[in-house]
This record gives C-alpha cells, structure tokens and sequence, in this order.
C-alpha cells in the first residue's frame, strides 16, 4: 500500500530536482500531443529541441532568446519573492522600448558615444514609470495589481501601434507601420560577424550577478524574502512595507524596459508593431522554473528559449503550427507546479502487498 | 435633429449583446471565487470555448452539439487546474495564469484549420415581434437564446447564492473553510465543481463570441475579454447583480467606441479600443480604494489552498 505523508520540512534537494522533472514531463506529453497530432513524436521532439540549437547560427539565436526571458524574469523574481503578483511586465517592456525609441528616434541623424546610454537608460525609466503604475495604486489605493498590471499590457501596445503607424512613423516609410532606422550609435552593438546576438546578454548577466548580491547577501533581499514568507511577521519586524512594495516592483519594472532596449535596439534597430513576442509573459514562466534562483533564471530561460525556436522550426519542417511553443510553455508551468507536491509530501510505501 | 427612437432602441442592444460574453465569464468566476478560489485562467477557458464551440459547429453542423461542446471544453479545461490546485494544492495566481498560456496556445493549434471559415447564422427568438414596440422591441427581442440565458443568469446566480442550501455551502467554504469542513462539508468536493462550474460559463462565453457575436474564428479573439471578467467580479464586490450594471458599462464603451468612429471623432482609433482597459483601471481603483469595504465583500479564503490533514 501507499501512503502519502506530510514532509516535516520541504526537501531542499527535490526543491531543484523538481524543475528537471517538470521540463521530462513536459517533453512525454509534447511526445503525446504530436503523436496525437498525427506526428512522429520522437521526430518533431528533435526538430523541435535539437535541431534549432545544433549549429552555431542556433546557438546564437538561442541565447538571443534567452537573453530577454532571463532579463525579465530576475526583474519578476523580486517582487514574486516578496508576494507582488506583478504579471505586465509584457506591458513595462512595451513601454520601456517605446520611451528608449523615442529617445533614439531624436538621435536619428546623430553619431556620439554618449546615445547609447542614454538610450538604454531611457528604456530602463520608461519600464519603471509603467511599473510603477500598478505598485502605486496597490500601494496607496489597495487596487490588485495582477489586473491592473496586465489591464496596462493591452494599453502599451495600443500607445506603441498608435505611434508606428501615426506620429512616429518613418516619412520616407511608405505608410509601413515602423519608425525610421536608429542611427548606428544608438544600436547595442552586434558580438559577432553574421550572428544576431547583441550585447545586450551582458545586461542580462549583471542583472543576474545583481540580484545574487541583492536577495543573499543586503538587507533588502532579507526582508523581501520575509514579506514573501508571511506578511504578518514583516510587519511584526517593523519592515515599510510599502516603501518595498513600490522598490520590487521598479526594478522589475526596469528589468523588463532594458529587455524592450534590446529587443529594438539590437538586431532590429526600430520600432514596429510587434517589439516582443510576448516575452514578458514568458518570462513568469521562467521565473519560476527557475526557482527565483538568479543562476536557476540562466538555465530556465535558456530551455525556455528552445520552445521559441523549436516552435520555429517545427512549423517550417513539418508544418506544426507555431504555437506548440505556448503549449510547451503551459505545459512546464503546470508540471513544475504540480511536481512541487513532492515537496511538501512524500509517498511512503507500507507493508509488502502491492 | 430628429433622433430614430427604434436606432436608439438598436443602440442599447448592441451594448447588451456585447455585454453578454462578460456577464457569464463574470458570474462564473463569481461562483467560483465564492468557494474561494481565484481562477485567473478565465481568459485561457475562454479562448478554448471559443475554439471548440466554433470547430464543432464546422464539423458536425449542429448548432447545440456546438455550444455544450464548448461548454464541456470549458469544464475539461478546468478540471486540470481543479485537479492542480485541489488535489496538489498548488499556487492558484500561477495555475491560472499557466492555464491561460496553455489555453491561448493550444485554441491557436486547433484553429488552425478552421481561420478563414464562414460561421453559421444562429436562431433568434420572438422575430416576429420585432417590428411591434418602438424602442423596446429591438432590445427585447430578436436575440439568440444565450443572451436571454446571459441577462438572466445574475439573478438566478444571486437566488443560488441566497436562497438554496447548495449555494449557502458554497458561501460557507469561501468564508470558512475549517468550520465547513468541520461540519461535515467535502471542501474539495465543493471547490471542484465550482471551479468546473466557472469552466462551463467561461466555455459558454468563449462560444458566444465565435458562435453568435462575430461568427468566425480568429486568433486571440477574446482579446482581454476574460481579464475584464475578472476585474468585474471584482467591481461587483461579489455580487451578481452588479455584475450587471458593470458588464453593461463595458459593453457599452465598446460600442461606444464603434459609434464615435463612424461619426467621425477625431480620436485616435487606439486610444478608443484602449478605453475599456483604462476605465477597468479607474474602477477598480475606485471601488477598492475603500480597502474596508472590500474586505468585508471579499470570500475570506479567496486564493488561500485548504488541506485537510487526515
């Protein structure tokens, strides 16, 4: 007989094994699901995770991937740490990149050193402004932020399509819904001849080494991983609540405009309707497969990635449509959290009848 | 200016029938969060309902095959996140949201095959008697059987919730779960066919849209729809009934919205379509500001996992 037993403490070890587990999961069911389909499973499995990522032209496009998701998701991981439902951050990349392309739009004729960084700190204070939206009115006015933050995504896109298609669009553009090209200097700088992977992986690592330093080794990163723990005893230890509430939710915030600097700034070097493909929302996903660990956040976005050029090259070869990436991407999230039960309870085996 | 009594009539219909979808997501989800659980994946059952309702309809031509189709597709698709986070007791805020990604996703893989397709006209009621009563025939008659169940079903949801034993369980587990549990109430059981209950009413809304309102399929085509469902619940502290007034108001601003292009506002087309998401915004803010208020109409439990040790 089986029983299931209550774990005394959550098992650290399963605590990262889970995430492994999860990620196997997911891949028996996409098997199904293909064969299902009328796929060969093991075939569109391959095409599906190895094939993107087995030259070097793949790779880099992986990282290229990863590089927003991996962003986004350290910004996320403080405030899901410490108890904020922030989920638009799709939105503060939104808007992020549309303030940093304003910006660069005003250099457009203009070749300096100094464009660079104002245009990537333009795109980090764009994210913040948007971010600060929905911390604001939890703050002060008790409004939940999981709708408002994602009520405010579908209004960034609105305001970004307004301004390409509108104000912002380039004159000699032929009515194409896009801006003019930024000038060289305002471009994150290619690292290599013929990829398309851009500097901006080195913002994403410092985020990472940023918030190893923060959540293990400040204050701040104490008292959030307290807040997140139980509300009650924050406040029972005197914390201002509201001061960190409205600090998570900016660094987030500017975590996700930097990813919005990338996407424009790097390869494509404009602004047009679709500046992510709803890497905001993925990056939730990755956040948590992750673990909110900063390194668990490198390895999540990097498999998370795959399901973006998997779901790519799926469609070319085989004419699986590009949305399998979605699926695969729900899919991580529910095992993850249902292989979580593992930590807390524990199948103990009793007795010799089976 | 001579203003058409019956276009006014035609007007306020519209804005009813673009309230439909909103008011049975919203009272589903309002049974749903008054057993206290808080589904965020209200705009992924949706979608799915929307998917299924419309490629059945395709396949086996009938129309009622059609819409309790999606209404089980609704209820299947909840039952993953029941089975998550009753049965393994997960996060509710992230099973929602991963069953919104999934729903999103997996709607644009089965539809694939069906983008592009003509819908099929659906019966109306009382034709007839259309043309009978300025201003009121237009609003009263004339519509598809779902809308009459859509304007209908806040009060019935509010009858549910006062007077009949089941619905005082359900209030009872929202609010206390350990004292209804200690009367001898299966709070999972409950909480599971709430959950499934809201899936069916998401499903149902997903099919009016694709079925009723614009019979096609198109990628995403709840577009925020269900978020707006959820924030109306919220609008609505809890009760049905305003659920009403409130879906009315944003069906309103969308219709509204159609109206001031064709007359010519000189408004730009995006800050109109993002109306509805700001004013959500505005609402809310109004209506929880008073965070004691909110705290009283909230099920106490809402969100919070319940396990029962034995």
């Amino acid at each position: 007989m089986i029983k299931i037993v209550k774990r005394d403490q959550p098992s650290k070890t399963i605590f990262f094994f889970t995430p492994v587990l999860a990620i196997f999961l997911t891949l028996v069911a996409g098997g199904l699901i293909f064969f299902i389909l009328g796929f060969k499973p093991f075939e569109a499995l391959k095409f599906f995770f190895i094939v993107p990522i087995a030259d070097k032209y793949g790779f880099s496009e992986l990282l290229l991937k990863a590089t927003p998701l991996c962003l986004i998701a350290i910004g996320l991981s403080f405030c899901f740490k410490s108890n904020n439902w922030n989920i638009g951050a799709e939105g503060q990349l939104t808007f992020g990149a549309i303030v940093s392309g304003g910006v660069a739009l005003l250099f457009y004729d203009q070749e300096g050193f100094y464009i660079l960084p104002i245009v990537i700190l333009a795109g980090a204070i764009g994210g913040i402004i948007y971010a600060s939206i929905p911390a604001i009115l939890k703050t002060y006015f008790n409004t939940n932020e999981i709708l408002v933050s994602l009520m405010l995504v579908y209004v960034s896109k609105l305001i970004l399509d307004y301004l390409v298609v509108g104000p912002w669009s380039n004159p000699e553009g032929f009515n194409f819904p896009e801006t003019r090209q930024f000038s060289e200097s305002a471009r994150l700088p290619l690292l290599f001849e013929g990829l398309r992977i851009h500097a901006g992986i080195f913002l994403a690592l410092a985020a990472v080494v940023i918030s190893w330093f923060v959540f293990y080794k400040t204050y701040l990163g104490f008292q959030m991983k307290v807040s997140g723990f139980s509300l009650k005893t924050a406040k029972y230890a005197g914390y201002k609540g509201k001061k960190m509430i409205i600090l998570v939710f900016l660094i987030s915030g500017a975590c996700a405009g930097l990813a919005g600097v990338g996407e424009i700034t790097g390869p494509i070097g404009q602004l047009h309707r679709e500046v992510s493909p709803d890497y905001g929302f993925t990056a939730i996903i990755v956040a948590f497969l992750g673990r909110l660990h900063p390194v668990g956040i490198i390895f999540a976005s990097l498999v998370v990635a795959i399901t973006y050029l998997g779901a790519e090259t799926a469609q070319i070869f085989m004419q699986i449509p590009k949305y399998t990436g979605q699926v695969f991407q729900g899919m991580i999230l529910f095992f993850l959290l249902a292989s979580d039960y593992l930590l807390f309870f524990k199948f103990k085996f009793i007795g010799s009848k089976k | 200016m001579i203003i058409d009594i019956n276009f006014v009539g035609l007007i306020i219909a519209s804005i009813m029938a673009s309230a439909v979808p909103l008011i049975l997501a919203s009272c589903g989800e309002l049974i749903t969060e008054r057993s206290g659980v808080l589904n965020l994946g209200v705009e992924g059952m949706m979608i799915i309902g929307a998917i299924s309702g419309f490629a059945l309809m395709t396949i086996t031509g009938s129309l009622i095959i059609a819409v309790f189709g999606a209404m089980l597709a609704g209820v299947l698709i909840s039952t993953i996140f029941a089975f998550l986070t009753q049965t393994l007791i997960t996060n509710h805020v992230a099973t929602g949201l991963a069953l919104t990604i999934f729903g999103i996703g997996i709607s644009a893989m089965i539809g694939k095959n069906f983008v592009g397709i003509p819908g099929k006209e659906f019966p109306v009621l009382f034709e007839g008697l259309k043309d009978t009563i300025p201003l009121l025939s237009p609003i009263l008659f004339g519509h598809s059987i779902v809308f009459y169940f859509a304007f209908a079903l806040p009060f019935i949801t509010s009858y549910f919730l006062k007077k009949t034993k089941i619905g005082l369980i359900v209030r009872a587990v929202g609010d206390s779960p350990e004292s209804a549990s200690n009367q001898g109430i299966n709070v999972r059981l409950v909480r599971y066919a709430c959950i499934l209950y809201g899936g069916a009413m998401c499903g149902l809304a997903g099919a009016y849209l694709s079925m009723i309102y614009t019979p096609q399929w198109i990628e995403n085509m709840t577009g925020g729809r269900g978020w707006i469902a959820l924030a109306l619940v919220v609008f609505s502290t809890w009760n049905p009934i305003k659920i009403l007034i409130g879906a009315l108001i944003f069906g309103g601003l969308t219709i509204i919205q159609f109206h001031m292009q064709a007359i010519g506002v000189r408004i730009p087309v995006q800050f109109l379509t993002a109306l509805p998401y700001i004013v959500t915004i505005i609402v809310l803010v109004v209506i929880s500001r008073d965070s004691r208020k909110i705290r009283l109409s909230t099920p106490s439990s809402l969100g919070k996992s319940f396990h029962k040790d034995n």
